[in-house]
């Protein structure tokens, strides 16, 4: 690892009344890397996103982007930082197109009227730089798209405001074969063009085709972060299910049965 | 996709193929649009259909129909149903339902109605003071709508029951306030001078004509998607054809007596078609309108883009009441009273059938605010027809409560054609 981390969280300790959902995490995001986030259901992914997002504050522990002190409290401080949230359920309204949705909540505007042509012009340009040519239009509608379409839009619509950190909660979950291929693909491109992206996947094949850096939860601690050529398949399982694997992972003291 | 016709690999990555060329004429247009209506994406077309349908009907069936002083007296009718309709797009894009939105015209009207006669007021006060009074009763159901969350359904049908007494109390049992101002009863008795007429319908069709071909130009200059020149020129000459044909209509002399010519557009005519083309505006072009439709689409997604649900509906709810109001000074404009029982009746279901006819659907998210208009016209023509026909009223709540229910059904089909094609 060279570099100040774009995104770096230390010592991150989140409560919910009786249980510690997140225990001393450190987490790092690269510029122009993949890190993905593992874990087991219950590990602490969902909350570590929505903490970073600023959904969610930390109880305790510091956070750094671009290795400056933050304290990211609001969900529009996340994104004046240049942080973007990819939800897993989209977010989309399906009676809008593709333009009016990538704009949704941040319209251009000329005057009072809205400013149709840069909006569709930008648009364009934003799908054009990711490569996407599977949309026909940008005047499309969002509901005539299909599942990978749709994520490609979502993921268009992060990128659109010159974001630094994008977070892709389960991008996959939900495609096919050809569509899990489109969004693994524009996922690297994210990261090629300088982003820090932090991919959430339960699916280790995404995982190790495009991830760099792996940091595994288990049970609300990190019990490995570790480069993705240094670590086989069945480790990282191991990692996720036991929270070590030979002599990756938590001592044994620290993991609770 | 059945679109999916147009070669999409060898383009350059900012070439997205249906853009560049979008629809290469007239043909191809049609070809699309017919591709549309099968997906479900009706539009306007099923109610003017409809219309069209209904006007040879009645024509062939009363000899008086498609007189001019019929289609004078059928636009008058025709006002309060469209502005109230109006209002009701807005509340429907939400997916939610104004109940009492026939007494909130009322009771606007009523308050209008008594600073005249009793205070003495001139009637822009009067007036403003009435559309203020619909704009107050929309604030507070949009807020216990949208802050107390109880649905909307429950509390419009509150007021509808709180707005009859408040109507009774102002008005008192029985009794009507007259409405005798030269000016509001001009809305629907007066018409405008041939000559004004003929300048506002050639202004509107030069206006229309010069703002489509420029944003034709802009559109293909910067490359964007539209309309292929050919369809711009139809629409436009569509356009034309029907405001300068009405216009030709109402100029002519519609009186039966020779002595005392009635001619000129009602000015109701051009009230409406302000109202139309600012909501238009409004829902299309401006960040609200574009918040309104993301809102009633999706309003998870809106939430999480930022936008205030909560502000949005209270709007939405204040802009119904107030059309509601504007409704209900027409109404009684033309009525030349406001009673205790205005507003009641079928006022409300009238509107709510206009829009829905009209083409906004009643599950939110899609309507615009020409549907109030033409499904306005729909429903004026029937009650219109029917009454020349000299059919008993009976008839006419039968015929209507079917066309409504004809209407949402095919909005209900069309939703479900829609998710099936997967357009929207």
């Amino acid at each position: 690892m060279t570099g100040t981390p774009l995104l770096e969280l230390r010592n991150v300790n989140k409560i919910f009344g009786a249980v510690h959902v997140l225990h001393d995490v450190n987490f790092a995001v690269h510029a122009g890397q993949v890190t993905a986030l593992v874990g087991d259901n219950g590990a602490g992914k969902s909350t570590l996103v929505k903490t970073v997002a600023g959904i969610y504050a930390a109880d305790s522990g510091e956070q750094y982007f671009e290795g400056q002190p933050v304290h990211i409290t609001s969900p529009k401080a996340a994104s004046a930082l240049g942080i973007e949230v990819v939800y897993q359920d989209l977010a989309l309204c399906d009676n809008l197109d593709i333009v009016e949705n990538m704009f949704l909540g941040r319209e251009l505007k000329k005057g009072i009227a809205l400013d149709e042509s840069t909006m569709e012009q930008r648009a364009r340009e934003t799908l054009a730089s990711l490569s996407v040519r599977t949309v026909k239009s940008v005047r499309q509608g969002v509901a005539s798209l299909s599942g990978g379409q749709r994520q490609t839009v979502a993921i268009a619509k992060a990128v659109l405001w010159n974001s630094k950190v994008v977070l892709l909660d389960e991008p996959t979950a939900a495609l096919g074969v050809a569509q899990t291929r489109q969004v693994l693909d524009l996922v690297r491109r994210l990261a090629d063009q300088g982003l820090g992206v932090v991919l959430i996947s339960h699916n280790m094949n995404d995982v190790f085709e495009v991830a760099d850096r792996i940091t595994a939860l288990y049970l609300g601690r990190v019990a490995a972060d570790v480069a993705t050529k240094d670590v086989t398949h069945g480790q990282i399982v191991e990692l996720i299910t036991a929270g070590r694997s030979g002599s990756l992972g938590l001592a044994p003291s620290a993991a609770p049965a | 996709m059945s679109t999916d016709t147009t070669p999409t690999s060898g383009l350059a990555g900012s070439d997205f193929a249906s853009d560049a060329h979008s629809a290469a004429g007239l043909r191809e247009a049609g070809r699309d649009y017919l591709i549309r209506l099968r997906g479900g994406d009706m539009g306007a077309l099923p109610a003017t259909l409809g219309l069209l349908t209904l006007v040879i009907g009645f024509s062939l069936a009363s000899d008086t129909f498609l007189t001019e002083l019929n289609i004078a007296n059928l636009i008058t009718q025709a006002g309060a149903i469209c502005v109230l309709a109006m209002g009701l797009v807005f509340v429907l894009l939400l997916g939610d339902i104004d109940l009492s939105a026939g007494f909130t015209g009322a009771t606007g009207a009523a308050v209008m109605a008594l600073m005249i006669r009793d205070q003495g007021l001139g009637w822009p006060v009067a007036v403003l003071a009435g559309v203020a009074t619909g704009a107050v009763i929309g604030l507070v159901i949009g807020l216990l709508v949208a802050k107390l969350g109880i649905p909307s359904f429950v509390v419009s049908l509150a007021f509808f029951l709180g707005l009859q007494g408040a109507l009774l109390r102002m008005i008192g049992e029985g009794g009507s306030v007259r409405v005798d101002d030269d000016f509001i009863r001009g809305i629907s008795i007066d018409n405008m001078s041939v000559v004004a007429g003929w300048s506002l319908a050639g202004g509107v069709v030069a206006l229309f004509a010069l703002a489509s071909l420029l944003k034709h130009r802009r559109q293909v200059r910067q490359n964007l998607q539209h309309l292929p020149l050919s369809v711009v020129l139809v629409k436009i000459a569509g356009l034309a054809v029907v405001v300068l044909g009405m216009t030709a209509v109402l100029n002519a002399n519609r009186s039966k007596n020779p002595n005392f010519p009635i001619e000129g557009i009602p000015w109701v005519l051009p009230l409406v078609g302000f109202l139309l083309v600012f909501w238009t505006y409004v829902l299309t072009r401006t960040t609200f309108g574009r918040h309104l439709y993301a809102v009633g689409g999706n309003k998870e997604a809106a939430r999480r883009a930022g936008i205030n649900v909560d502000r949005i509906r209270v709007q939405a709810f204040m802009i119904g009441s107030s059309m509601a109001a504007i409704s209900g000074i027409i109404a009684a404009s033309n009525a030349g009273k406001v009673s205790a029982s205005s507003g009641g009746s079928n006022t409300l279901l009238y509107a709510v059938g206009a829009a829905v006819i009209g083409g906004t659907s009643l599950f939110g998210g899609r309507g615009k605010a020409r549907d109030a208009v033409i499904g306005g016209l729909v429903i004026a023509t029937i009650a219109n027809g029917l009454g020349l026909l000299d059919q008993p009223s009976y008839i006419n709540f039968v015929v209507t409560g079917s066309v409504l229910l004809l209407a949402a059904a095919v909005d209900a089909v069309s939703r479900r054609r829609r998710s099936a094609a997967g357009v929207g």
